[in-house]
């Protein structure tokens, strides 16, 4: 099994999973949604199952004002350094709001992930689209700017980041004690970043991480968002048979072709999109007992449970009929959304991967350290550092 | 009665003269590793908290980088919630701006911090914010000098509102009744003064500590009427005897007025500390060390901030320069030969220190380098462990400080001869915990839970 006829494997980690019924759920652990205990054993459970990633939900606003649903987040890039160094080998990747964070202090909150963890940080973008988190901000007016001015917003976002993790080039630490230097400053490099919303001179105040540049991802719909992957992030996620705000999505082969060609639009050069298709998972032996979970969650929460991605109620075989059909059109691979944390993340690293595994679909072991690793995704050379 | 207590903060070295890496034994100053080694070793000695200072922005001098001094940090609040993982006890630190930072990113990213750490969060709120910094940041530099406070204090003010905003109790988590929340609207907020005006719900709920424990570092009239008024802890520079008892008794009597007790609030002078095995050789120590920390080329840069020109020709081994400096160019209007250094604020009047140095010199037939080293490379401690003891615990005793932030100048492990040898002596005294007695920060500072009410400084809810 090579490295390309594998399959990427990544779960999205969101409190108790992605119902909004699953906090009432035996095993789910409500009581300790904001202790480090909590999250620590998801993310040792997916690395168990020797997952590629895990992504961390995040919004500075709350989602529900309903009292009988689970409320309330902790910083997601937090939850991943808390996590960090009690992990060896899976990827963690946080998700940020492009629109009212700092990119300076981003890039070196990442880069202080990639060092925590050796090599393991990813980051996924966003932009913010409520109302509700501008006024948290009350630094810009909600619907003053188009959508397309929030995505080269967050374009410009993520090539702050990136920069500035090349700002120092790999050798410019120096500790020349005959001349008194620590580093040479010829390998220390002003950014420059000029842009609508924001100017950046830099250098960095961190060092170039161990991955150099760690793993940017996004999750896209539309082809504003498909346009953001294809000009900064090494990984997109999308929702083949899912519904985006211009409604359905397509195909994961239409989805695919949407994202080539953005990708040839934005005259993207080096290594090509890895996509991942997302899923939510409610999972069980039969598929008529996945249906039964899900009627009975929805009637516990009173609504029906709606996704923008497709909504996969079956059984791991189900899953993996889907993933490899994905995988055949093109698709890198899968990032899945527990309904249930505690019941379906089990479900998919001690049913799903060794199935996948028999099919010759998932890697048996870890074969790489870094997260650019998992994906193979060489360590990239500096920008800035004269060849 | 039972003896006063000394509170003790391991300063994980910092980015300036006062770290040596020229020494063989300093080690990686950006690895994980060398973080937990010096975290472990600091609570391994109980110290109340670790302590991590912050700059957003590589200094230069003469419009370069400066180059001399060990550079390259991780953001704070994140390697402190990356320590938490190998930790269990020790308070956790950092140092984060409230001139370029909004208020609901950091209360949730400090709630979480205690959320993560069991309770062991705290925030030195600090104030730079000159356009130097500034032009790594959306905002640029448009916060005039005289607001810095007014900025801090409302942010503040705000953090703590938004900390406030859920009870202890809101979280019900009950799956049995289905009610996670007792009001589905938890954490609502709406504040308007100066600098902000938000409005929401605040995502975290009620943190183990309620409110972080809040720390300030500045020297002003200001920067201690804003610690007698919100902080819990102030960093100071004052590492004397008498000028730390002014600087003590001049802080704790500001806290009446605020309807604050004189135990409400620590204060903490930074400490450097030379250890040796008899008083000559820890002398001898403290003399190379401080040679390490101005070597020559340090010291044309230390004369450089105060002659406010390049004086890349003068010899640091020969005498002060007889020339005056450059007076033209004011500290803050961003003129200065150096940039992003907050210590060159100290030399108000350059005139006057250039004459000190060269009265020093001639009297005593010192060359450039040597006066930068008495003027600049003092230690706060020299002396056998039992001196250095006894001299902390008679600071303490005799109300100088409440303790010490303790900056070693070994990374990681400077910080392992203090713990080894200084503080069985000072648990032999009585005056320092020999277990950690809470799990809380504010617990082991001895400060009260956190009030529950809102600050009141210019926020309406
Ligand atoms: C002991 C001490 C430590 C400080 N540490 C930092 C720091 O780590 N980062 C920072 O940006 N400013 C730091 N400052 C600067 C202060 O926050 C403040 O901006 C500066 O002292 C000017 O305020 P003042 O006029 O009240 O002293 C420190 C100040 C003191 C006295």
């Amino acid at each position: 099994m090579t490295q390309e006829s594998a399959l990427h494997l990544a779960v999205a980690l969101d409190g108790t999973g992605w119902h909004p019924a699953s906090w009432r759920e035996p095993g789910a652990r409500a009581d300790e949604l904001f202790t480090a205990g909590f999250w620590v054993d998801q993310v040792r459970e997916a690395e168990a199952g020797l997952l590629d990633l895990v992504t961390f939900e995040d919004s500075f606003a709350l989602d529900t004002d309903r009292a009988d649903r689970a409320q309330g987040r902790l910083d997601a890039q937090l939850v991943a350094l808390r996590v960090g160094p009690v992990t060896s080998r899976i990827g963690l990747v946080p998700t940020v709001v492009a629109t009212h964070t700092e990119p300076f202090h981003v890039s070196t909150e990442i880069a202080t992930l990639d060092y925590v963890t050796t090599g393991r940080a990813g980051v996924r973008v966003k932009v913010s689209s409520r109302a509700d988190e501008y006024a948290l901000f009350g630094r810009r007016e909600y619907g003053a700017e188009s959508h397309e001015g929030l995505f080269d917003e967050a374009a410009d976002h993520i090539e702050v980041q990136r920069r500035l993790w090349d700002s120092w080039e790999d050798d410019a630490e120096i500790r020349d004690a005959a001349t008194g230097r620590f580093v040479d400053r010829d390998k220390l490099h002003y950014i420059d970043f000029s842009g609508a919303h924001f100017s950046v001179r830099g250098p960095s105040i961190t060092p170039r991480p161990p991955q150099g540049q760690p793993l940017v991802s996004a999750l896209a719909h539309v082809d504003v968002a498909y346009r953001l992957a294809a000009r900064g992030a090494d990984l997109v996620f999308v929702t083949p048979g899912g519904v985006g705000r211009a409604g359905p999505t397509g195909d994961a082969e239409a989805i695919l072709r949407q994202v080539r060609a953005e990708e040839a639009s934005v005259g993207r050069t080096g290594e090509e999109l890895r996509v991942l298709g997302d899923l939510l998972v409610v999972l069980d032996d039969s598929v008529d007992a996945a249906r039964e979970r899900l009627a009975r969650l929805d009637a516990t929460d009173g609504e029906e449970l709606r996704s923008d991605a497709r909504i996969l109620t079956g059984t791991v075989g189900d899953v993996a009929d889907v993933l490899e059909s994905w995988h055949a059109t093109g698709l890198a691979g899968a990032r899945l959304r527990p309904a249930v944390t505690a019941h379906d993340l089990p479900r998919i690293t001690r049913e799903l991967v060794p199935e996948l595994q028999r099919r010759g679909l998932f890697r048996t072991a870890y074969d790489a350290d870094t997260l650019r690793g998992h994906f193979g995704l060489a360590r990239p050379a500096d920008r800035y550092a004269q060849v | 009665m039972a003896k006063k207590q000394i509170h003790l903060a391991a300063h994980f070295p910092g980015v300036n003269n006062t770290t040596v890496w020229s020494d063989p034994a300093s080690g990686n100053h950006i690895e994980f590793a060398s973080f937990r080694r010096f975290a472990q070793t600091a609570e391994r000695g109980k110290f109340d908290f670790l302590f991590l200072a912050e700059g957003l922005r590589l200094r230069e001098q003469g419009g370069r980088i400066y180059d001399l001094d060990v550079m390259g940090r991780p953001d704070n609040v994140a390697i402190l919630q990356a320590l938490a993982a190998v930790t269990d006890h020790i308070g956790l630190a950092g140092t984060v701006n409230s001139t370029f930072n909004e208020p609901l990113d950091v209360a949730r990213k400090l709630a979480t911090l205690d959320h993560l750490s069991g309770g062991r969060a705290a925030w030195n709120v600090v104030t730079s914010w000159d356009e130097f910094t500034g032009e790594n940041f959306r905002r640029g530099g448009y916060l005039p000098k005289d607001k810095r406070y007014l900025r801090a204090q409302e942010m503040l003010a705000t953090a703590q509102a938004l900390w406030d905003s859920w009870d202890a109790d809101d979280v019900l988590a009950d799956a049995a009744s289905g009610q996670f929340l007792r009001h589905g609207d938890a954490g609502r907020f709406a504040i308007r003064s100066d600098q902000f005006d938000i409005s929401g719900r605040f995502p975290v709920p009620r943190s183990p500590q309620g409110r972080p424990v809040i720390i300030q570092a500045g020297d002003s009239e200001e920067g201690r009427e804003f610690a007698a008024s919100s902080a819990d802890a102030i960093f100071t520079r004052h590492a004397e005897l008498e000028a730390g008892q002014e600087f003590y008794a001049d802080v704790k009597r500001r806290l009446e007025k605020f309807g604050r007790r004189p135990e409400d609030l620590k204060i903490l002078p930074a400490a450097t500390f030379v250890l040796g095995d008899t008083e000559e050789e820890a002398a001898e120590n403290a003399r190379q060390v401080q040679y390490q920390q101005v070597g020559p080329a340090t010291a044309i840069a230390f004369a450089e901030q105060v002659w406010n020109r390049d004086l890349s020709d003068v010899d640091p081994d020969g005498p002060v320069p007889s020339f005056d400096p450059k007076t033209d160019d004011d500290v803050d209007s961003g003129g200065h030969i150096s940039k992003g250094r907050a210590s060159v604020r100290m030399y108000r009047d350059p005139v006057a220190t250039a004459n000190e140095w060269r009265e020093l010199g001639e009297r005593e037939g010192l060359s450039l380098r040597e006066v930068v080293i008495r003027k600049n490379g003092r230690h706060t401690f020299v002396g056998t462990p039992q001196r250095v003891a006894d001299t902390i615990d008679e600071f303490v005793q005799s109300d100088a400080s409440d303790g010490f932030v303790l900056v070693p100048h070994i990374t990681p492990g400077g910080m392992d001869p203090f713990v080894d040898q200084v503080v069985p002596l000072l648990q032999e005294k009585g005056s320092f915990r020999t277990e950690y007695e809470g799990t809380t920060l504010r617990e082991h500072l001895g400060l009260r839970p956190s009030p529950t009410t809102v600050a009141a400084v210019s926020v309406e809810a």
